[in-house]
């Protein structure tokens, strides 16, 4: 096999790879939308203020899901 | 989008993203200073906000017409997450993080038209912003403590050998700021905008390869998909503009009161 057909195979297998980016994000944001619940039931009076926090917090763990998708973009698209 | 190249099915979910000048026949050669489709986007951003608050705030009036109180319950509610988050001393700064909230809103908003450009899907416009935010919140922080400032960096309560080590992971995810504030935005859009494109794809495979026992499922299966993901991808909208404005004035919170 040519070096350039390894190269595209090792790029799109790269790609594919950086999608288990996805499972640490959904980790991630299933636990800050279940602690927010958790609290949320426990004290339903100071649930309003803390959704603020529970957007960025959600905010967080998305973005390191979508770096992966990031990776896989630059792979697919500028290497 | 999805075309038919020799009965070939071709799905470019990317296409939606290209930059193409607005003049020249679209694919002339771009410069520095070439009007683009982004820029037409921007343009139109610009006056759907202005004309907002400017047609809401006209009238004045006691009880609020439809348009007033729709500008009046997005300004309070910034309003309201800035006093939340950086304090009465953040309220100065307010007007500057109002105008993120809503150039981002309606740029997200504008692009989930059909056929229409997203201009925060460009790492160009989001890196931006989010350099603008860094430098102006840098530039508070000195301005308000001065050389004080940098005592940011130092944790006040960890043990005297730590504090170098921390001092220098503090630095650098104080300078990565800027990195995720514009990723988490332009990577959100790009994919929620990608998706729905994927799976329009699928909807004309029915056009493209005629009715057929697996065609008529696919189509009107990925058709129902892509209903639920617009609608998903309208709440991604609007709290990635949350988000970015939240973000902004934690930053800002940061750099007016430090710890």
């Amino acid at each position: 096999m040519e070096a350039a057909a390894a190269a595209l195979l090792g790029k799109y297998i790269g790609a594919g790879l950086a999608c288990l980016a996805m499972a640490g994000a959904g980790i991630g944001v299933g636990h800050v939308a279940g602690n927010y619940l958790n609290g949320a039931l426990r004290n339903p009076a100071a649930a309003k203020e803390q959704t603020g926090f529970f957007f960025v917090g959600m905010a967080f763990a998305e973005a390191l899901g979508l770096f992966g998708f990031v990776v896989a973009m630059i792979l697919i698209f500028a290497v | 989008m999805a075309s038919s190249s020799e009965g070939e099915l071709v799905i470019d979910p990317m296409h939606q993203f290209q930059i193409s000048p607005l003049f020249g026949g679209g694919h002339g050669e771009l410069s520095f200073f070439s009007a683009t489709n982004s820029t037409l986007w921007m343009a139109i951003v610009f006056i759907v906000s202005v004309a907002l608050f400017s047609f809401g705030a006209r009238g004045r009036s006691l009880v609020p017409t439809r348009l007033q109180s729709v500008s009046e319950i997005v300004y309070e509610f910034v309003q309201k997450m800035v006093r939340d988050t950086a304090g009465e001393e953040g309220l100065k700064y307010f007007p500057y993080i109002f105008t993120l909230f809503i150039f981002i809103f309606f740029s997200n908003m504008l692009g989930l038209i059909p056929g229409s450009f997203t201009v925060t899907s460009h790492f160009a416009v989001t890196g931006f912003l989010a350099l603008a935010v860094f430098l102006t919140v840098t530039t508070i922080g000195f301005m308000k403590h001065g050389v004080h400032f940098l005592s940011f960096f130092v944790p006040s309560d960890a043990p005297a050998v730590m504090k170098p080590p921390l001092a220098v992971i503090e630095l650098i995810s104080y300078f990565v700021r800027p990195l995720s504030h514009s990723v988490r935005l332009g990577a959100n859009m790009i994919a929620g905008h990608a998706i729905l494109k994927v799976f329009a794809g699928f909807a004309t495979a029915l056009a493209i390869y005629g009715a057929s026992v697996t065609t008529v499922p696919i189509a009107f299966l990925s058709t129902l998909v892509m209903i639920f993901m617009f609608a998903l991808e309208v709440l991604v909208a609007a709290v990635q503009a949350y988000i970015f404005a939240m973000l902004t004035s934690i930053y800002l919170n940061d750099a007016l009161h430090m710890h």
